[in-house]
């Protein structure tokens, strides 16, 4: 098993949900851009885990699925909430945001 | 196959155990208790509990010796501890400030219901109702206590376990501000966002330091780089990454877009909070990071840092002078701070530590008082943001007026403040450290941020008042209470900060 192919992949996927976060404008697209940059990271700790032999890669792969499933939580509110207002027709300041 | 139980020193890690369990408990109380008390009880839980986790990190930390804990993966250290106390102790005030109801008529400063739409029916009805939005009392705990977690985390997994339970409720906190919810929703979102990416970009970081190493632990992290020489492109990528992650917490150039939008967009209260403590927790994880577990590649990182902080002074200095909104001069105040304390890393030294400790405790005083102080400045629609209103504050509240100088004074690095020792002692340190070209930037940086600052006071003190202009609200006990000591610490920290000195000095070394 060549450890470095899958340091190649994951590297891949992290670049695609880099460059999606950064080229994207909807909210929910560019959040699940980040999920696959956290998976990206995820597959290089398991494929490293092998590679060195310890259990550390593994374990540390469940706890960012723990963060992932509350950032999601986090997000989908916050993303839901701005949904919501920016429907209505209340218009109290300018619009910070690119996006 | 057998695995050992760990051992876990409960004793080294009682304040982090006590800000948690309040944090759970401060959940019960959101279900349990009903709607008449529960505003009191939350807030009186919280401000008992952080006092209560600030004692016992005192206790704890003047009989116990220093050590690592719970398997290596908590480093309960001089510089460790030091950081936990400010950032208590900076908790403790914003916690004060955020409690007060006195100065808005409408109530406190947190929408009455977050989900509400911004501007619909529904809003209107829940503020007449008077509800209150206690939810962020546990989001505050939760907060602390993944900053505890995250300056004395020795293992680059609880690293980052700590960045997110610190971050995750920041996200929230942001977006509840009472006036201007668009505002402040959108500043959430780009919070969230943009913080999410930083927290994906650092843990990739991780991934790949852990594959160029085969550990997690700062120290074994340590030992490994110095082992092996091959695949060093690896270990570039990885630390570069880190750094990227970590900086964009701190708010460094050019990782900075989101600190004028979200420091303008939320309650200033929770601005306050975020400027201090957690800008203190940042720089405290990054500075373990860097020191400890990447120290035997610093002649590889420390060009990275130098660019970093010539560019985090500058741009934060020359911005803020076009900035016309107190909170967005406060934030930019706030970048440029976070590049004089960067100055610091230029030497991996016993002396930039301490220098960096200092630092943090002037700064995240100073902070708070600051923004306390912005939110008495207000009109019928709110706070009165617009520098060109604060015009004559000077000749309606000399009081405020005065003391809000003081701190732009201290920021400024005035001798005879806390700022100027501040920035003395961390130039002193990186000139030992071979840093000369930093320090004349710094300097430089410092006239231009003077220049700012000054002009405030001139025109809070030398320009006749509006006839409509705002007013300065009068507090009640407990934020002015906490202004106050903000301030005399201020003061005394400016006049007699030698035995500070002396005891960031004493506590500056790291465990690996």
């Amino acid at each position: 098993m060549s450890p470095e192919a899958y340091l190649i992949l994951s590297s891949i996927i992290f670049s695609i949900g880099a460059m999606g976060v950064m080229l994207r404008r909807n909210a929910i697209v560019a959040f699940m851009s980040i999920e696959l940059m956290l998976n990206a990271a995820n597959l290089a700790l398991v494929s490293s885990s092998r590679t060195w032999g310890n259990l550390t890669g593994q374990v540390s792969a469940f706890f960012v699925m723990v963060i992932a499933a509350c950032e999601v939580v986090i997000g989908l509110a916050i993303i839901l909430t701005i949904f919501r207002s920016r429907r209505s027709a209340s218009v109290d300041e300018p619009s910070l945001l690119r996006w | 196959m057998r695995i050992p139980t760990p051992i876990i020193e409960y004793a080294l890690i009682l304040p982090m155990l006590i800000v948690f369990g309040a944090a759970v408990l401060s959940v019960g109380f959101e279900a349990f208790i009903s709607n008449k008390y529960r505003r009191q009880s939350q807030v009186l839980l919280t401000v008992s509990a952080l006092a209560l986790a600030l004692i016992a990190l005192i206790i704890v930390g003047n009989t116990n010796a220093r050590s690592l804990a719970v398997e290596g993966t908590i480093a309960f250290d001089g510089p460790g501890v030091f950081m936990q106390f400010i950032i208590l102790l900076s908790s403790i005030l914003a916690t004060l400030i955020m409690a007060e109801r006195r100065v808005d008529p409408a109530g406190d400063a947190f929408a009455p219901r977050a989900s509400a739409v911004a501007g619909s029916e529904d809003e209107v009805i829940v503020t007449k109702m008077g509800l209150v939005q206690t939810e962020v009392w546990p989001l505050l705990l939760f907060s602390v206590s993944g900053m505890l977690l995250f300056v004395s985390a020795n293992d680059f997994l609880v690293l980052f376990v700590g960045l997110e339970v610190m971050s995750l409720p920041l996200y929230l906190l942001a977006a509840m501000a009472r006036r201007r919810r668009l505002l402040s929703q959108e500043a959430a979102l780009k919070y969230f966002l943009l913080g999410a990416f930083a927290s994906a970009i650092l843990l990739f970081g991780i991934a790949l330091t852990y594959a160029y190493t085969g550990e997690l632990n700062f120290g074994a992290v340590s030992a490994g780089i110095s082992a092996n020489n091959n695949a060093a492109g690896l270990l570039t990528v990885a630390v570069g990454l880190v750094a990227v992650g970590l900086l964009f917490k701190v708010g460094a150039v050019p990782f900075h877009q989101w600190v004028p939008d979200v420091y303008t967009g939320s309650a200033t209260v929770v601005t306050a909070f975020m400027a201090s403590a957690v800008k203190v927790a940042a720089i405290g994880g990054l500075l373990r990071a860097f020191f400890v577990a990447y120290g035997g590649y610093a002649w590889d990182w420390r060009p990275l840092f130098w660019a970093v902080a010539i560019l985090t002074m500058l741009v934060g200095s020359i911005v803020a002078l076009s900035q016309i909104d107190v909170k967005r001069m406060l934030a930019y105040s706030s970048i440029a701070n976070g590049g004089f304390i960067l100055i610091g890393f230029a030497s991996t030294s016993r002396a930039g530590t301490a220098a960096i400790l200092f630092y943090l405790l002037t700064y995240s005083l100073a902070t708070i008082g600051a923004f306390a102080l912005v939110t008495l400045v207000r009109d019928p629609s709110g706070e009165a943001n617009n520098i060109t209103r604060w015009k004559g504050l000077g000749k309606k509240s000399p009081l405020m007026a005065g003391l809000f100088g003081f701190y732009l004074l201290s920021f400024a690095g005035i001798p005879l403040t806390s700022g100027f020792v501040a920035k003395f002692t961390i130039f002193v340190a990186a000139v030992a450290g071979g840093a000369l070209p930093l320090v004349l930037v710094g300097v430089v940086a410092s006239v231009i941020a003077a220049f700012f600052y000054i002009r405030i006071i001139i025109l809070m003190f030398f320009s006749d008042p509006d006839p409509d202009g705002p007013v300065v609200v009068v507090p009640s006990k407990i934020t002015a209470g906490a202004i106050a000591f903000t301030s005399v610490a201020s003061a005394v920290l400016g006049v007699f900060p030698q035995w500070v000195i002396d005891y960031v000095s004493s506590v500056s070394v790291f465990l690996r």
